[in-house]
């Protein structure tokens, strides 16, 4: 098992359009689930990233990793890819005395990064979500579809958005987002457009 | 277009975002119910031109079940309000009266 290269959904594919859209290297995710108030859980989410708990629909960066807040009941602990595996005893050893658990999804999910001053324009034509600056602002973790497919989207800056979703889909995502960022298919919402 | 606040994770959800769950507030009868009051609870649904109360999960979103009060025939949206709610919420209802004088939906008014 461990002598198994590891591989991203599209061996990291791009595409230069209205924005860029490029697959992201490996990244670790780890679903941590639990009452989001014990202290346990906050432990074991900040301890890996040295981010703060994000609050309610935020998302949080810090020097290991980030922590996006999903649900109710529900982070997504954004690391290093190497770290994701052996993090994940530890942190169920954090939360051993609490009903929380501890997931590694890095494998089960695909990462997508656009760039460019289109890009809240391009996600906006594949999704319901106000996308907008005052919408969805930068630190904001919004859970959406993308088509048909669920998608969660956050702007690390005003021109550039992370995006996730199953690996399943990611060829279908992939083609969305170039199908979106089509050169000459911009609808000029974009403030900076 | 139907827009609902989703009340655990405070997103305005489009209807496509989220997974529809018939009526909102029925008593689930089960075994030692009369066959009348199993009967309506498969059978009997509301189904008002104007105030209702339903069901809705934030599918595409945080997962989470919750409960709106919307208008049928304008989509006006009153309220909505988490799951673990076993009536309308006062406020919501005082929302409706205000907007819909003499409205009733079951035993609610
Ligand atoms: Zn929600």
């Amino acid at each position: 098992m461990s002598d198994v290269k590891s591989v991203t959904a599209l061996g990291g594919k791009s595409f230069g359009g209205l924005v860029r859209v490029a697959e992201a290297p490996l990244q670790g995710m780890i679903t941590v689930r639990g009452d989001l108030g014990l202290a346990s859980v906050k432990e074991a989410a900040t301890g890996l990233t040295k981010a703060e708990m994000p609050a309610t629909g935020r998302i949080e960066t810090g020097a290991e990793g980030a922590i996006a807040w999903m649900s109710p009941d529900e982070l997504l602990v954004l690391c290093a890819y190497a770290d994701a595996a052996p993090s994940v005893p530890k942190m169920e050893d954090t939360m051993a005395k609490d009903f929380a658990s501890a997931a590694d999804v890095s494998d089960a999910r695909a990462m997508f990064r656009l760039e460019g001053a289109l890009s809240r324009e391009v996600l906006a034509k594949l999704s319901p979500a106000d996308l907008s600056v005052e919408g969805c602002a930068v630190g904001q973790m919004r859970r959406t579809r993308l088509a048909q497919v669920p998608a969660a989207i956050w702007f690390t800056d005003d021109e550039t958005a992370s995006v996730i979703c199953f690996r399943s889909v990611a060829d279908y995502v992939f083609a969305l987002l170039k199908t979106a960022a089509q050169p000459g298919s911009a609808v000029g919402l974009a403030p900076a457009g | 277009m139907l827009i609902l606040q989703c009340p655990y994770c405070g997103v305005m959800a489009d209807e496509t975002e989220l997974s529809p769950g018939g009526e909102a507030h029925l008593t689930r009868e089960g075994p030692g119910a009369s066959d009348d009051a199993f009967h309506d609870y498969l059978f009997m649904r509301e189904n008002p031109k104007g105030v209702h109360f339903e069901r809705w999960r934030h599918a595409y979103g945080c997962g989470k079940w919750f409960h709106a009060a919307r208008c049928t025939t304008t989509l006006q949206v009153f309220g909505t309000y988490k799951a673990q709610t076993t009536e309308p919420p006062k406020d919501i209802r005082d929302r409706i009266t205000k907007a819909r004088p003499g409205w009733t939906w079951r035993d609610y008014a």
